[in-house]
Formats: C-alpha cells, sequence, structure tokens
C-alpha cells in the first residue's frame, strides 16, 4: 500500500474546464448541495473501501511567513488576490497502485457542477515518500 | 449514586463507566487531604488504569474506597520518589478539613483548579475533561483530532504551570465559566460530544454554588442546545435559525432554561451569561420567525454592551436593530464594527438582504464564504448567495437567514 495525496486547487492546473469556469456562488442552491454532497459520497466510498486517510479543506487566503533574525517579529507578506494557483484542500489515501490512485482522483474530479454535469476539475496527485527504504538489502 | 454489587465479576462497559464517574470525586479527595492537584491527578490515572486491569475480574466492595487507597499510596510513593518535589511547598487548599467531603465541593474544587487563568482555554479545557469529566487522554485526543501524545503533552504542560500556581482564592468562578463556555461552542463533531459535556459539568457546578451566572451559563447552553435537532440536515447542511423546523426543537430543555433563566435574574445579579441565556429564550419563544420579539432582544443587547462590550456583541447587535428599526439603522450599527471582525461580511450581506438589494446581498455573501472559518458555515454562504443570483426579480425568496446558527 502506498499513500497518495490528491491536491484540489481553486485555480491552476493545465487548463481550466469548461464547467468550472463559473464560480460556485453562481450554481443554484441545488447545484451547489449536490456538489458537496458527492464529496461526502466520495470519503464513503473511499472508506468503504479501506482506503481514506484524511480529508481537509483549506480557507483559499493564506499569508506568507518568514524568520527575520533573532528577536525580530516574523515578516508577513499577502494575502494575494491575484495568485494563479490556489489550493482548496486535499484529500489523503492509502492504496495499492498508482493506477488505483489515479482512479481515485479521476471519481474525485467527477463532481458534478452546473447543470449537474461533471466539473472535470484537474486534481493533483502526489506520491508520499515513503519513511523508510522499502524492501530488503 | 447507586453502589455496585459486592466483590462480584463486572462486566467491561459498568467497569468503564464506574471509573469515570468515580475519577473526579477520587481525584477531589486526595486535594482535600492536601495533594498537590498535578501529583494527584497522575496518581488517579494510574490507580484508575490499574482498576480497568483488576476490576473486571473483581470488583472492590467499595470502590470509591480502593480507588482512594491506590491513589494516595501511589501518590505517596511519587513523593517519596522524588526528593525535589518532597521539599517543594505544600499547597494548601482553600478551606482543609471543612466541611463534608461531597461531590459537589469536589466539582467546584477542581473546576477552579483546572480552570486557572494562567492556563490558555485551550489547556483548561483539555485538562478540565480528563479531571473532572473522567474522558481518558485518548477520547480528549479524539475530541479535538489531535493524535494522543500530542494532548497528553498539552495536559502535563498544564499541569506543569498549575504547580507554581496558589489557589488562596476559591474558586474564581467567572474564569470557569469562560471555560465551560468555550467546551460549549467547540460544539460536537467527534465522538465525545464536548457542547454535552460542557452541559454535564455546568449542571455538577450549579448544585454547588449559588450564583446566579451559573444557573445563567447553564440556562444559555439549554435554550442554545435545545435547537441542536433542528439545526442540521441529513447531509449535515446548516439550517439558520429563521428557516429551522420548530416543532424539531426540545421543549424539555426549553422550559428548564426558562425556569433556571427567571430564577437566577429573580436574585437581581445580572451578568453576561444571564442575558445571553435571554436572548436565546426570546428566540426559543417565537412560534414561527416573523413572531420573534426584536424589540425586546435589542434591550437585552444594550444591557450585554454595557456589561460585556465585544466586537462580536456588538455584531450580533446590528442584526437585531435591522430587525427592530429596519435595515438601514442595522448598517448604520454595522459601521461601528471593525472590518476584520469574523463574519462581518456575512451580517452586512444579510442586512443587505433584509433591504432587498439582493445583488449586492450576493456579491457579500460571495465574499464572506472566501473569509468562513467552518465548512458548514463556507456552503451556507455559499448557497445563500446562490439563492439570490437565481431567485426570480418578482418572487420573494426563502425566508432570510438569520445570523445566529446556533
Amino acid at each position: 500500500m502506498a499513500k497518495y495525496l490528491m491536491l484540489k486547487h481553486y485555480r491552476g492546473g493545465p487548463e481550466q474546464r469548461p464547467n468550472a469556469v463559473q464560480p460556485m456562488d453562481r450554481w443554484t442552491p441545488q447545484e451547489v448541495s449536490d456538489h458537496i454532497a458527492f464529496m461526502d459520497h466520495v470519503i464513503d466510498v473511499l472508506t468503504e473501501r479501506g482506503e481514506f486517510v484524511d480529508a481537509q479543506a483549506l480557507s483559499p487566503e493564506g499569508t506568507f511567513v518568514r524568520f527575520d533574525g533573532e528577536g525580530r517579529p516574523p515578516v508577513t507578506d499577502g494575502p494575494f488576490a491575484e495568485t494563479k494557483d490556489v489550493i482548496a484542500g486535499w484529500m489523503i489515501i492509502d492504496v495499492d497502485s498508482t493506477e488505483r490512485a489515479h482512479e481515485a482522483a479521476a471519481f474525485l474530479s467527477s463532481a458534478p457542477g452546473p447543470g449537474g454535469l461533471p466539473l472535470e476539475e484537474w486534481i493533483e496527485v502526489r506520491p508520499f515518500l515513503q519513511d523508510a527504504p522499502a524492501g530488503a538489502e | 449514586m447507586t453502589g455496585p454489587g459486592d466483590g462480584v465479576a463486572a462486566d467491561r462497559t459498568d467497569v468503564a463507566g464506574l471509573l469515570r464517574e468515580l475519577g473526579p470525586p477520587v481525584l477531589g479527595a486526595l486535594v482535600r487531604r492536601g495533594a498537590d492537584f498535578a501529583t494527584a491527578e497522575d496518581s488517579v490515572q494510574e490507580a484508575l488504569v490499574e482498576a480497568a486491569r483488576r476490576w473486571p475480574a473483581d470488583l472492590p466492595a467499595d470502590p470509591r474506597a480502593w480507588l482512594v487507597t491506590v491513589a494516595w499510596r501511589r501518590f505517596l510513593d511519587a513523593r517519596r520518589a522524588d526528593e525535589a518535589r518532597r521539599r517543594r511547598e505544600e499547597q494548601v487548599t482553600a478551606a482543609p478539613g471543612q466541611g463534608p467531603t461531597e461531590q459537589d465541593d469536589d466539582t467546584l474544587l477542581l473546576l477552579s483548579r483546572c480552570c486557572h487563568p494562567s492556563l490558555s482555554p485551550a489547556s483548561a479545557v483539555a485538562l478540565t475533561l480528563r479531571a473532572v469529566g473522567g474522558l481518558t487522554t485518548a477520547q480528549v485526543a479524539r475530541a479535538y483530532m489531535v493524535p494522543e501524545a500530542t494532548m497528553a503533552q498539552r495536559i502535563s504542560r498544564a499541569k506543569r504551570a498549575l504547580s507554581g500556581q496558589s489557589f488562596d482564592r476559591p474558586g474564581d468562578v467567572q474564569n470557569v465559566l469562560r471555560v465551560l463556555y468555550v467546551m460549549f461552542t467547540e460544539g460536537h463533531t467527534g465522538e465525545v460530544d464536548l457542547a454535552r459535556e460542557a452541559v454535564r459539568l455546568t449542571r455538577q457546578l450549579a448544585v454547588a454554588t449559588a450564583d446566579p451566572e451559573v444557573a445563567g451559563l447553564l440556562a444559555l447552553m439549554l435554550l442554545t442546545d435545545a435547537r441542536r435537532a433542528a439545526r442540521w440536515t441529513r447531509r449535515g447542511e446548516l439550517v439558520p435559525l429563521a428557516e429551522q423546523d420548530r416543532s424539531a426543537w426540545d421543549t424539555a430543555a426549553i422550559a428548564e432554561g426558562v425556569r433556571l433563566l427567571q430564577a437566577a435574574l429573580a436574585r437581581d445579579r445580572l451578568g453576561e451569561y444571564q442575558v445571553q441565556a435571554a436572548i436565546q429564550a426570546l428566540h426559543d419563544d417565537a412560534a414561527t420567525a416573523a413572531e420573534t420579539d426584536w424589540v425586546q432582544i435589542l434591550e437585552w443587547y444594550d444591557e450585554l454592551v454595557a456589561l460585556a462590550d465585544t466586537p462580536v456583541v456588538r455584531l450580533n447587535r446590528a442584526v437585531a436593530v435591522g430587525h427592530a428599526d429596519g435595515p438601514p439603522a442595522g448598517l448604520r450599527a454595522l459601521d461601528a464594527v471593525a472590518p476584520d471582525v469574523p463574519r462581518r461580511v456575512a451580517v452586512e450581506a444579510y442586512l443587505h438582504e433584509l433591504a432587498g438589494a439582493r445583488v449586492l446581498a450576493a456579491d457579500l455573501y460571495a465574499r464572506a464564504a472566501g473569509t468562513a472559518t467552518s465548512v458548514p458555515e463556507r456552503h451556507h454562504l455559499l448557497r445563500r448567495a446562490a439563492a439570490l443570483r437565481n431567485a426570480p426579480e418578482d418572487r420573494a425568496v426563502a425566508p432570510p437567514a438569520e445570523d445566529r446558527y446556533t
């Protein structure tokens, strides 16, 4: 088994899919509810298969922070409203193969949007590095 | 408390429940004997672990006495083992040896230690849940969705912070109330229902003290929690107060809350929790959202501002003004609230919606969704924006959202 991070972006990915152009507050309330219900459904299905590890949504706005020398307060910058790419949240899964991870990501990407059609949002899949080298010498 | 059978084998669940019930009074007994709180808490935890191992096969005739004996022995061992600790000045309890060793007194005694002002609210809540609530570290950790080791460390740091403090003042009740209120508002997402736990502890505290603010806080919790079943849809969506199915409210909890509040108010020592309870009682009292007595609610908010003038109180007051004196007055009241106060944009959106400015309200709801601090709240605000954008111009939208979800 190997762990994968599935990153959901507000913006970003190779190109914006046509059905994902419209912001969510312009959908109908029912479309919003159906989308959210589908996300819960994905978690249920992955849990049922013994693959779900964690899911977390992030606030769209954050701050950049860095060290600025001993005894000095941290330096902050942002938030940047027009950043190209914003991470919306993630899911972590523990699965048998890369193929299975991609299948799960595609399932997540099929979440319904306006008109009940799949959003086809790009999901970034990142394998976890193992804590220890795998296998015997 | 009903005593268990003598010397019989007990089943697992009975033992777990019994240990949870007995932990706090046993800790109280040790502290009362003059043990310092931090060491006593460790000793009781060890005694509970031993009991959990032995009791399923052999339940002692007097479980409480057994625990006190074992915990006290552990305490003395710990003292002997650590010379430095031995030299440490002994903590003197507020009134050693005075009064009966009743559980009521122990609750107050322990709560005042766990909720010491030197602790952050998060630490105080964690310590209270374990030492007074009788939860295990693992349960407290799951309630906060942090690793058990992290929670164990948080609790032991809190106890270390306490070991240098004096406890001469017999329980600053105000501090205890603040911690219990924080615990209540943490909600109930995990396996441990923190809101219910807070109600249980406040109930115990109300038995131990006649302070009307304790009764006020208990009333506030009951009057708010009474709406719990109506506050969420089956799919986990937030339902604003104005749209809730009022027949799903817990009328017994409301009746008890109102009774407690009336008795507290009659004592003529008004405080912020009594005022907040009065506001919730007025919401609970309305048969429909339209019948809500906003004029009286606004009067209570004015009392609240006089007692505790915080940005959050001002924000909620602006909603009451919007209903009592009209949306423009509400928006003027909102001007005095700093722009960075959480949920301010959502309230602004709501007041514009009340005023019929649909497009502006939708834009503001969408903006508010971007800064929401919880997933259900974010989704609720998005749906609100969507509803306003999709409503035909000549037809009324669903009843407007109430600002308070609780």
